[in-house]
């Protein structure tokens, strides 16, 4: 197996005296597209906000690029810049224009001359699809306009690895296509993408693994394929029976 | 670097840290109880300055061994993560302990253990807290201001019945929801102010007539903030309307009244009611001190409420107006019916909070000479038999005022919550 | 023509109504006015004013003009009014971020005290500071001093006086410093811009602000000498202090009150803006890389000024208003020394009146109208 780029081992995580994570265990090699799927309150979206320390595991080990999440912050930072998350509610910053957006953390994290900034914005909004919005402000895009702005915005920071927290879960059914679209498009470029979703059709367009996830634990895994054709489980199952 | 490290907890030596610095700890919060209960000062032996630092430097060195990321331990990283996350965190948390043990002995020996309650007279108190005596003795006045005490009888019956009036919304009876909305905004207000004109004031049916200068205390308080409450809200109802009105002249009128009353303070408003408003009045036509107040306070405070209801208005989606004229309802009926109940709910903490802003300015009647319980304080603590109670009085207004307010506020926080939930 | 009447009727009624009422009511001012033989007009305030103020920022006594007592008791608004509006500021914005602490007791700490000083009547709370505590104060012979050279007592806070020597050279170093601040910004931003580097501006600034007036002292010829309050004795048990500045109790107890009065107030505007801002915003944030302290000056603070500032103008305003409760505690604001004295004197109620509210009115529709261009300027735009 080629070195994994994100190692999950024993991961357990409690919200008080509920446990939302029980036990996951996950390898993710570089390049490789995986699809989280499961009910609503299955843990999924905790999961892999656990993965750039967006919440934090009680129990267990999450290894990103070799670096350890632990309580360091130094730690933290460096695995946040490799690591990019788009939202279900987009989260673009209203103040800022859409280039702007685009340009604020290469410009203060990285330390990037403003032009040399903007000229990646402008090339992963053209890859988007938006760059003829740029000098516009979110409160004036539409929402399948926003959330490809936020697709943008994360990968200027050129990370390894995307994270995908229900990313059309918000939007109108005519402008989820194109965000879709746009997600297939960077999958194609060979991106590292874990991406949490309902669209069973963008899966098996893209995902390399599907991984159902029920009440905290990791139910089924399986190759895209396998995972269609053969669910294994019942619950797999009944919830495949229920969203296709 | 080795140094630092020694100081820090890690797994292994957790118990002697947890085990030390929290003993260091409560060294610390012993040694200023001692010294603030006790005057006993048991690091006398040291020089001034560094026995009066010890508590803190303790504190803070307790706090840093205890200092663990994750130790597992569940109470012991609930501690950690809320008041010691950082050695400036834990410098705030030992000041804010030391503030309050410093700060509850002189607090109890004024109130409590010093303070003197029996008694008639100023030599009774004898003791160096405070002396309630004054407060006991001066009560009567502070309630009813200088109304004579033979006729308080009168106000009792007033408040008694209009407190139980006012509960009449709490009978289940279907029939009288209906009339509820009626009863609260036109009949209530009637039936106090005859109460008021017949009862309190007298001068007919038998009842000695008594002027309303003598009227003070928290019954004044009582009776202006009623007045006015009930006045203002209408006012600011119709000038909300009138500011949004599609009529020019209209529009222009209701701005500009609401904006003078907003741009002007509260006080000088007072003395135009008592110095200039006779003068805008023909020769013999007399307004009494009190109507003149109330109408000032509430025109004043209808401006602000004015404002608030705007908000209200302006918050709800035009679709509730379209769908209100599609269904072929007039201006009038539109607002009474769909528009008014649903942005009056949007503003109930802001006009809770005008309220609130209401009952606080009371005390400025003084300006015209009316005497509600600051004024009445200001009054007693002038008096030759019981100088120097300034503190008392002060003290015990503000526990008044602070008691009313602050049940009012939390009384509509449970309105804001409840409505919020019904929709 | 139907609508056209519809439209016009009720605003020929309303305005009808509107001149009747101001009609009725200046017959009335007039003929009152006739049978007191009271004149109306303004030229009394060119008259000699025969009354002295207790406390002025500029030089006045009972020779001048009325109109010269009305600049006085402005300015002593003014000056109550700015320093409250300072104090109740820093004391809010501290009051307010620490309500979001983390941290238990200083955020139940915040939050007693909003709810202690917002549920006293203001003037509750100056009638405590002015009769009950400032009244605890020691004698001006009984005095314990701060540091040597300052003393609190119950005639007021006695302050050393600034002697200055050179004073305009200090000042041109501080407009010096404060030039070259604005340059080097502008040269960090280009840097920034150009080559991505970052230079510590703020450290750089603060610098700059404290050695160039500091270079002055040593080589421009600027000294600044004390003129410290000393005790004299002028009866046989009064004493009092000379020299220095006094200040005095009613400005003390005014300025404590409003501004502990008001901090509450905007301690809850500051709380709101920063709660307003949505969690998903500080998670973005981070997620692209960016650390805490960027996140609130670059996302945070941007978008919760927006929710923050205009509330906390409006409770300037109210600051502002309050100041008038002055006249409880005689303190010459313009309420007391126009609207009180000025307006005893003369008798002329309506024309002094209407000067006091008119100011009141100028200042209040000029924030209101600052604010609302600010407001606009600075919106968020949408769609």
């Amino acid at each position: 197996m080629s070195d994994s780029i994100i190692k999950i081992q024993s991961v357990n995580k409690w919200f008080g005296d509920f446990q939302v994570l029980k036990d996951i265990n996950l390898e993710v090699s570089a390049k490789q597209k995986i699809v989280v799927c499961g009910p609503s309150g299955s843990g999924k979206s905790t999961l892999i906000r656990c993965i750039n320390r967006l919440e934090e595991h009680q129990k267990g080990t999450i290894i990103v690029d070799g670096t350890e999440l632990s309580e360091s912050t130094k730690n933290i930072e460096k695995i946040r810049a490799e690591v990019g998350m788009v939202f279900q509610q987009f989260n673009l910053f209203p103040h800022l224009s859409i280039l702007d957006n685009c340009t604020l953390a290469p410009i203060w994290v990285k330390k990037m001359p403003k032009k040399e900034a903007e000229k990646i914005a402008m090339s992963q909004l053209e890859q988007v699809q938006i760059v003829d919005q740029a000098k516009k402000f979110p409160g004036q895009l539409s929402g399948g306009q926003q959330q490809r702005c936020a697709i943008a915005r994360a990968l200027c920071m050129k990370p390894k690895i995307m994270l995908f927290d229900e990313p059309t879960s918000a939007l109108d059914p005519e402008m989820i296509k194109e965000v879709l679209d746009a997600m297939v498009n960077l999958a194609k470029g060979g991106m590292t993408m874990i991406v949490v979703t309902h669209e069973m059709g963008f899966a098996k367009e893209v995902a390399d693994e599907v991984i159902f996830m029920d009440e905290g634990m990791i139910v089924e895994k399986a190759k895209t394929k396998e995972f269609f054709a053969n669910p294994k489980s019942d619950r797999t199952k009944l919830f495949l029976s229920q969203i296709l | 670097m080795n140094k630092i490290n020694l100081l820090k907890p890690n797994k292994q030596n957790l118990n002697t840290y947890l085990y030390s610095g929290s003993f260091l700890f409560f060294i610390a919060i012993f040694d200023v109880f001692l010294s603030s209960f006790f005057e006993i000062n048991i690091t006398s032996f040291l020089p001034n300055f560094i026995s009066f630092l010890l508590p803190l430097i303790l504190g803070i060195l307790g706090l840093h061994l205890i200092r663990i990321e994750f130790s597992g331990i569940k109470n012991l990283d609930l501690l950690n993560k809320n008041i010691n996350t950082s050695t400036f965190n834990a410098v705030l948390t030992l000041l804010i302990i030391f503030t309050i043990i410093k700060s509850i002995s002189p607090i109890m020996s004024w109130f409590i253990i010093d303070a003197n309650i029996a008694g008639d007279t100023k030599e009774a108190c004898t003791g160096s807290g405070a002396c309630w005596t004054y407060i006991k003795i001066w009560l009567n006045r502070f309630i009813y201001g200088m109304y004579p005490n033979e006729l308080q009888w009168r106000i009792n019956i007033s408040f008694i019945l209009l407190i139980g009036l006012a509960f009449v919304g709490l009978i289940p009876s279907s029939k009288i929801k209906k009339f509820l909305t009626l009863y609260y905004v036109v009949i209530y207000p009637i039936i106090a102010f005859i109460l008021i004109y017949y009862l309190i004031s007298g001068g007919s049916l038998g009842l000695e007539w008594v002027e309303t200068g003598a009227w003070g205390g928290l019954s004044l308080t009582f009776i202006v903030s009623f007045f006015c409450l009930i006045f203002c809200f209408p006012i600011g109802m119709f000038l909300a309307l009138g500011r949004r009105s599609v009529l020019p002249t209209v529009r222009y009128i209701s701005i500009g009244f609401i904006e003078f009353w907003r741009g002007v303070p509260l006080i000088t408003v007072l003395f135009m009611s008592s110095v200039m408003f006779p003068m805008f009045l023909p020769e013999d036509f007399f307004m009494d001190k009190l109507v003149r107040v109330i109408i000032a306070i509430s025109l004043f405070e209808a401006a602000y409420v004015a404002e608030v209801i705007r908000g209200g208005l302006q918050a709800l989606p035009r679709g509730q107006y379209d769908a209100a004229k599609s269904l072929g309802m007039g201006y009038w009926k539109m607002h009474i019916f769909v528009i008014l109940p649903q942005a009056l709910k949007l503003v109930i903490p802001g006009i809770a909070n005008t309220f609130l802003a209401l009952v606080k300015d009371t005390p400025l009647i003084f300006v015209v000479g009316l005497l509600e319980i600051v004024g009445m304080l200001n009054l007693a603590k002038t008096n030759p038999k019981w100088l120097g109670f300034a503190m008392e009085g002060y003290v015990f207004a503000a526990i008044i005022f602070w008691i009313i307010c602050y049940a009012m506020s939390r009384y509509s926080q449970n309105l804001e919550i409840k409505y919020k939930t019904e929709r | 023509m139907n609508i056209k009447i519809k439209k016009i009727l009720p605003q020929l009624t309303t305005l009808l109504v509107v001149v009747l009422i101001f009609g009725f009511f200046t017959f009335n001012a007039q003929v009152n006015m006739e049978n007191r033989g009271i004149e109306f007009g303004y030229g009394f305030l060119s008259q000699e004013s025969s009354f002295d103020v207790q406390f002025s920022l500029i030089e006045y006594d009972g020779s001048h003009s009325y109109a010269k007592a009305y600049l006085v008791g402005l300015l002593n608004t003014l000056l109550v009014a700015f320093l409250g509006i300072l104090f109740s500021t820093l004391l809010g914005v501290v009051v307010g971020i620490a309500r979001l602490s983390p941290n238990y007791l200083i955020q139940r700490s915040a939050a007693f005290y909003v709810e202690f000083f917002r549920n006293i009547p203001l003037l509750l709370q100056i009638f405590f500071w002015y009769f009950a505590a400032l009244r605890a104060l020691p004698l001006p012979q009984d005095a314990e001093s701060m540091f040597g050279i300052s003393f609190l007592t119950i005639k007021g806070l006695f302050v050393p006086r600034f002697i200055w020597e050179n004073l305009d050279i200090f000042l041109y170093s501080i407009i010096a410093a404060i030039i070259s601040i604005v340059v080097i910004r502008n040269y960090a931003r280009k840097l920034q811009e150009n080559q991505g580097r970052q230079l510590p501006v703020f450290s750089i600034s603060a610098g700059l602000l404290i050695i160039f007036p500091l270079l002055t002292f040593l080589i421009g010829g600027v000294s600044l000498n004390f003129e410290i309050p000393v005790l004299e004795q002028i009866a046989t048990t009064s004493f009092k202090y000379d020299g220095g500045l006094g200040i005095p109790p009613e400005l003390i107890a005014l300025t404590l009150a409003l501004s502990l009065y008001t901090a509450t107030f905007i301690a809850e505007c500051v709380r709101a803006g920063i709660q307003g801002i949505s969690k998903g915003q500080k998670e973005a944030a981070a997620s692209i890389g960016l650390m805490p302290n960027q996140i609130l000056k670059l996302v945070v603070m941007p978008q919760a000024l927006r929710i923050i500032i205009p509330p906390t103008t409006n409770q300037y305003l109210n600051l502002t208003k309050n100041s008038s409760l002055a006249a409880a505690i005689a303190y010459p604001d313009l309420v007391l020394v126009f609207a009180g004295t000025a307006m005893m004197q003369t008798g002329r109620a309506i024309e002094i009146v209407s000067i006091t509210m008119f100011t009141y009115l100028s200042i209040s529709l000029t924030i209101s109208l600052l604010m609302n261009w600010y407001n606009k300027k600075i919106a968020i735009k949408e769609k």
